[in-house]
């Protein structure tokens, strides 16, 4: 079944997390969207649905998701996707995205975005569930690059031409975490240029920027909770000469710091994509 | 190996410990697959920490872990939500500190106000609605977040002490069969510490028993003041917000 297209959006905007939630209730923050993470909001009622439909009559909203398990080898649930859909329905967002991922299989469910290898199998069970999902909400879907600690020995495709095929197999579109490419490229020793230069630029319509930390046995961690570093603002800057209109968001999960701080790195990333526009 | 393999590999090194997967990995695999065998457990030990905060005040850090790495290796997670991770640490507890019930109990006190948090919405109803009620076929619909369970210690003390940042009391046994009733009125999850009888009556309620059936089981129990009882139950429970609707059957 084909989906209508989500048109380009050149936004900024913040992970809503609930120390800030006073902050952007209580006046305009200065945001053009705010990112909510889906899971904490299919619940059943009481003060989140509250007050997400309050930040709604105030923002665009777009909804991110972590337990999809859109590559799970026994395909995703039905379930998990008709609540999905209730949200959606709901809040109207810009767009909904999860991840290149597993989380569960056979009813267990880590919690985590675990790996999955970059192979001709994987490939077509990811796709199958993608368009699973894209049926059930009746939308297409954003499809976010993780951060990695390991790489599988059958490995056929790198991450960037998976998530090619992917986008092309089933009309998805991407949100790419410059991060996350940054972590998974200084892990795995492959240029992070490449990756940009692979994704294709036409299917990206959201970035995300975060921090990471080093985890002593020398990998990098995608924690979150750190300001966005030198080397993934310069990422930043490469990315948007490539993708040209796209939002842009900073993430951040952990040791939330005061709102200010994160409109501070989010002016940042404004000045950086004005400046590459008028380079071009 | 193709993927419903490997990934059950995976899944088996993160909850067992097995090794199979690493065959599957490029490099040396023990520093790559150590990542996500922290990163699962301490995910889930986040939410037992922020799910049952008095049980880990009172527990203390050493306890609290011993107990919540049990449950972890007990019970891997299969909700969808991670939210709901914490059902049945209840019950962990119990198992594990048979001597100590306020444990359980505080933890089951924990869980439930959490849930009642996000639960379902529903209407509640005021005095001035119930004016053309007939009591003699009244059946009384309770708010979805209401939750009982009984208590034999004085867990509510301890857990409103520690709630308050105060000494909490030393565990005592209830002289008489308590419970606890749980639920949410507003966006607030309260509770409140109910005797025998009115568990038995709110029971009876959410079975769909009439309240006249409700009131003549009180007066069956040979209480003196039967009538009064009902509707110091009654005047409690709209006061508390638990009544959504009235049905004449």
């Amino acid at each position: 079944m084909s989906h209508a297209s989500i048109a380009s959006f050149e936004g900024f905007g913040l992970g809503l997390r609930p120390p800030h939630y006073p902050e952007f209730l209580g006046g305009q923050v200065p945001v053009d969207f705010v990112e909510v993470i889906s899971e904490n909001f299919m619940v059943k009622g009481g003060k989140p649905l509250n007050v997400l439909a309050a930040i709604r009559e105030r923002y665009p909203v777009a909804l991110h998701g972590v337990s999809m398990s859109i590559g799970s080898a026994d395909g995703i649930k039905l379930d998990y996707l008709h609540r999905l859909k209730a949200l959606a329905d709901r809040v109207k967002p810009l767009w909904v995205s999860d991840h290149l991922c597993w989380t569960g299989l056979e009813g267990f469910n880590s919690h985590d975005l675990l790996p999955l290898p970059y192979t001709e199998e994987a490939l077509r069970v990811v796709c199958a569930n993608i368009r699973l999902a894209q049926d059930v909400l009746e939308r297409p879907l954003l499809l976010e690059n993780p951060s990695t600690y390991l790489q599988f020995a059958d490995d056929e495709l790198s991450e960037w031409a998976f998530l090619a095929e992917v986008c092309r197999r089933t009309g998805c579109f991407l949100l790419l975490d410059v991060n996350n490419v940054y972590v998974s490229a200084t892990n795995h020793g492959f240029d992070p240029s490449a990756y940009l230069a692979g994704v294709p630029a036409e299917r990206v319509r959201q970035i995300h920027l975060a921090g990471h930390s080093e985890n002593g046995r020398g990998l990098l961690i995608d924690t979150h909770d750190h300001p966005v570093p030198d080397p993934v603002w310069s990422l930043y800057q490469q990315a948007r000469g490539r993708l040209g209109a796209v939002a842009t968001m900073i993430e951040r999960d952990d040791e939330i710091p005061p709102l200010a701080d994160l409109l501070t790195e989010l002016d940042l990333a404004r000045a950086l994509a004005a400046t590459r526009q008028c380079a071009a | 190996m193709n993927l419903l393999a490997l990934q059950r590999n995976l899944r088996d090194h993160l909850t067992q410990g097995s090794t199979d997967i690493g065959r599957e990995i490029r490099g040396d695999p023990s520093a790559r697959l150590a990542v996500y065998h922290h990163a699962y457990r301490a995910q889930l030990m986040d939410c037992l920490r922020d799910t049952f905060e008095r049980v880990w005040t009172w527990l203390g850090d050493a306890g609290f872990e011993t107990a919540g790495q049990k449950h972890i290796e007990l019970h891997p997670p299969h909700g969808w939500t991670l939210a709901d991770y914490g059902n049945g640490f209840d019950r962990t507890l119990k198992d594990l500190y048979p001597s100590d019930p306020e444990l359980a109990e505080l933890a089951w006190l924990d869980w439930s106000l959490r849930r009642a948090f996000d639960g379902p919405d529903a209407n509640c109803l005021e005095a001035v609605d119930l004016s053309r009620v007939d009591w003699n076929t009244a059946i009384l619909y309770l708010v979805p977040t209401l939750r009982i369970a009984p208590i034999s210690t004085n867990c509510a003390t301890i857990w409103t002490a520690l709630s308050d940042g105060r000494s909490p009391p030393g565990v005592q046994r209830l002289a008489a069969p308590m419970a606890l009733r749980v639920w949410r009125a507003g966006h607030t999850p309260r509770f409140r510490s109910i005797d025998a009888l009115e568990q038995q009556a709110l029971q009876m309620v959410i079975e769909g028993a009439t309240f006249a059936t409700v009131c003549a089981t009180i007066e069956s129990t040979r209480h003196s003041k039967a009538a009064a009882v009902a509707g110091s139950f009654l005047a409690s429970w709209l006061q508390d917000g638990l009544i959504s609707f009235v049905e004449n059957c």
